[in-house]
């Protein structure tokens, strides 16, 4: 066999998204969010979107810490504020593609607020959520998203309350485009992430993903191999359902998919509208044609 | 509604829309708010023009989106402001922190009612001199500066947002509700009399880039998103790359620059101005609403032979402290009447370090002081000096 010319270590494909002078990552061994990070670089290759037209913005948490490792421009904000800092960055530079990569905890529990409204906004963002279903950072406690009976650090006697259904959340609010895979699902994932950057309008993606060294150790659920092997198994594909048939149960199935995928007018194409409309009454015939 | 930026010429209107007059005229195109009296118009002012100047206005669920959005629209190269009062203002705090630390330029203006909580929502208060200071957690500088009538609104905003892109801080407009509220002349020059500053952007190529490397002014020369650089900005403490490293020495050497980012510059930052200091023996130390109050009583003191000068603080962080220092050393006493129970009290009698009293003339908030106050206040001390005097 013929030598290679040049002595460097061949690249992995996806390096080039990859800030390498920042590894190792944090992430422990068997989490779902590398293989959620690296289905997001395949999708964020496969957009043809020029890499300084991109922006990453995160919260706080294990998935916060994604702006850190792309290599893009990249912010990592607030606990739970990362929507309205991509809101601003979006609204002041339309023309880069702004999406925002972050946990559950982040996103719904401590930010829940600002995904309401962004999405009811319909501004122009694509939210990528990895839900661990718990604080996986800071050691395990309950979420917004923790299985009801789950035991986590601050649920020592299991979770007396009832976890969100995002897909529900985010289809009331009014996305655009709606989808759920598991962080095993790598393919289908980059597929729904890669439609969702290029959905105008606010589009979601929830990935619900292992984290054996919190979540499943406190619930007996195994080692990361036997997590994901649960989670295959307890899944099911039902594309198109209506989002409020994918609720999270003890003793169903989950339900993976694309939910919702459909136009409406982002913030951005309105706002234009009315700024160029005199009138100042209510109702706008010309806005009242479409929702 | 006019799709001209400075509106040149004479007007008739409040602190409030001389503020959003001001950012307008400063090159504002971003504004993301959350409605609370008094600092209302700000933002339907803003809602009015934005749109009109190819401007973005946003109404956002509450405070702390606003000044996320608003942090997120600097980084897209927007010259970006929010207005808010005291509820606000609280709920401001962690992402002014944010804004500090990844040194992001905008402007965050504050027209204070009396608090705690709802406190009076109609209503003047100067409650807030210190939370501007000290609100958000850990350690920092900050620069807060302090208008007294709707001009210096315009005025001051312009400014606010010039030093904003100068020192890449967010800057505070600590204003109040009578400064917010009072109708009256403002006068807007031609815009090419108004100095605006933009942002340096760097020009060294992205591959040897240091976003966060300074020179002597220690202030770094950033990139908005989108000009090629693919910088990382984070609230962890990081270091010149951006990079966080959570270690004591990164700590010390970020945050030494941060706030010695202000203290060094800090002659370039502070503005006063002075009324009769030569000779003077009581100093009536004031800002925002109560400067006119104390004026007057200043004038009619004066009238009577009194020798009371005054030090009008147009910015307040950083604190003008080797003015006051300087001027304890030739002054029997300072007075300083202000709507709450003692916050620039409190730097003065610091700064003054014994070497002259220090009065505060308190007022709990709901109004402002009248000039017999601050005058009954002057003859007070006087005659305390007076009687301590005789006593030795």
């Amino acid at each position: 066999m013929k030598q290679k010319a040049s002595k460097k270590p061949d690249r992995h494909p996806k390096d080039e998204l990859l800030r390498e002078d920042r590894m190792p990552h944090i992430w422990c061994p068997g989490c779902g969010i590398g293989s959620a990070f690296s289905s997001c670089i395949t999708a964020l290759k496969k957009t043809g979107i020029d890499y300084d037209r991109l922006a990453v913005v995160s919260g706080i948490g294990c998935t916060g810490r994604v702006a850190g490792y792309l290599n893009l421009d990249s912010f990592h904000t607030t606990h739970g504020r990362a929507i309205p800092f991509a809101t601003g960055l979006k609204l002041a530079k339309p023309e880069m593609n702004v999406f925002v990569f972050s946990g559950e905890g982040d996103l719904f529990s401590i930010g829940g607020n600002h995904f309401l409204h962004a999405a009811r906004k319909n501004i122009d963002i694509t939210v990528i959520c990895v839900n661990n279903m718990n604080y996986g950072m800071t050691g395990g406690q309950v979420s917004a998203n923790t299985p009801t009976g789950a035991i986590t650090s601050t649920t020592p006697y299991g979770n007396a309350e009832v976890p969100l259904n995002l897909p529900s959340l985010a289809a009331a609010c009014g996305a655009v485009y709606i989808a759920r895979w598991l962080s095993l699902d790598v393919r289908r994932l980059a597929e729904s992430i890669l439609e969702a950057l290029l959905k105008p309008g606010f589009s979601f993606v929830e990935i619900l993903a292992p984290c054996p060294t919190a979540f499943g150790r406190r619930n007996s659920l195994g080692s990361a191999l036997d997590m994901n092997k649960l989670y295959k198994e307890n899944s099911v594909i039902r594309n198109g359902v209506h989002p409020d048939e994918t609720v999270i149960e003890e003793g169903k199935k989950m339900v993976l998919g694309k939910f919702i995928d459909k136009e409406r007018p982002t913030f951005l194409d309105r706002l234009s509208k009315t700024s160029e409309l005199k009138s100042t009454a209510w109702p706008k015939k010309e806005m009242a044609a479409q929702r | 509604m006019t799709s001209q930026r400075v509106l040149t010429g004479e007007h008739f209107i409040n602190g409030d829309e001389a503020c959003t007059e001001g950012a307008l005229a400063a090159g504002c195109n971003f504004f993301a708010g959350y409605p609370i009296t008094p600092a209302t118009e700000v933002a339907e002012t803003m809602s009015r023009r934005l749109p009109k100047l190819d401007g973005t206005y946003v109404q956002m669920e509450d405070e702390i989106a606003s000044i996320a959005a608003v942090l997120g629209a600097a980084w897209g190269g927007a010259k970006s402001m929010t207005s808010t009062s005291g509820p606000g203002f609280s709920l401001m705090m962690e992402n002014i922190g944010l804004g500090v630390i990844t040194e992001t330029p905008c402007v965050i203006v504050n027209i204070q009612r009396g608090g705690p909580s709802t406190g009076l929502p109609t209503t003047c208060g100067q409650g807030d001199i210190m939370q501007a200071k000290w609100g958000s957690h850990g350690h920092y500088e900050i620069i807060a500066i302090s208008p007294s009538s709707p001009q210096e609104m315009f005025d001051f905003t312009i400014r606010a947002f010039n030093l904003a892109e100068t020192f890449r801080i967010p800057v505070l407009i600590m204003a109040d509700e009578v400064v917010g509220h009072t109708l009256e002349r403002v006068t807007i020059p031609p815009a090419e009399k108004i100095k605006v500053i933009n942002r340096k952007k760097p020009t060294e190529s992205p591959e040897t880039y240091l976003p966060y490397k300074t020179d002597s002014s220690l202030i770094p020369v950033l990139p908005n998103a989108g000009d090629g650089y693919r910088i990382h900005i984070t609230g962890l403490t990081h270091d010149e790359r951006g990079y966080p490293v959570p270690d004591a020495e990164t700590q010390e050497i970020l945050i030494t620059r941060l706030i010695n980012k202000i203290r060094k510059n800090r002659d370039k930052i502070i503005d006063y101005e002075d009324y009769f200091l030569d000779g003077a023996k009581i100093v009536i130390v004031t800002y925002g609403s109560s400067v006119r109050p104390a004026l007057k009583a200043m004038r009619d003191l004066r009238e009577h032979g009194v020798k009371v000068g005054l030090l009008k603080l147009n910015t307040i962080w950083p604190f003008a402290e080797d003015l006051i220092r300087k001027l304890a050393k030739k002054v029997e006493a300072f007075i300083v009447p202000e709507v709450n129970f003692g916050q620039i009290a409190l730097e003065v009698e610091r700064c003054a370090s014994g070497q002259a009293f220090t009065k505060l003339i308190s007022h709990p908030g709901g109004g402002i002081h009248t000039p017999q106050q601050v005058t009954d206040g002057v003859k007070k001390i006087l005659s305390d000096l007076g009687s301590k005097r005789k006593k030795r």
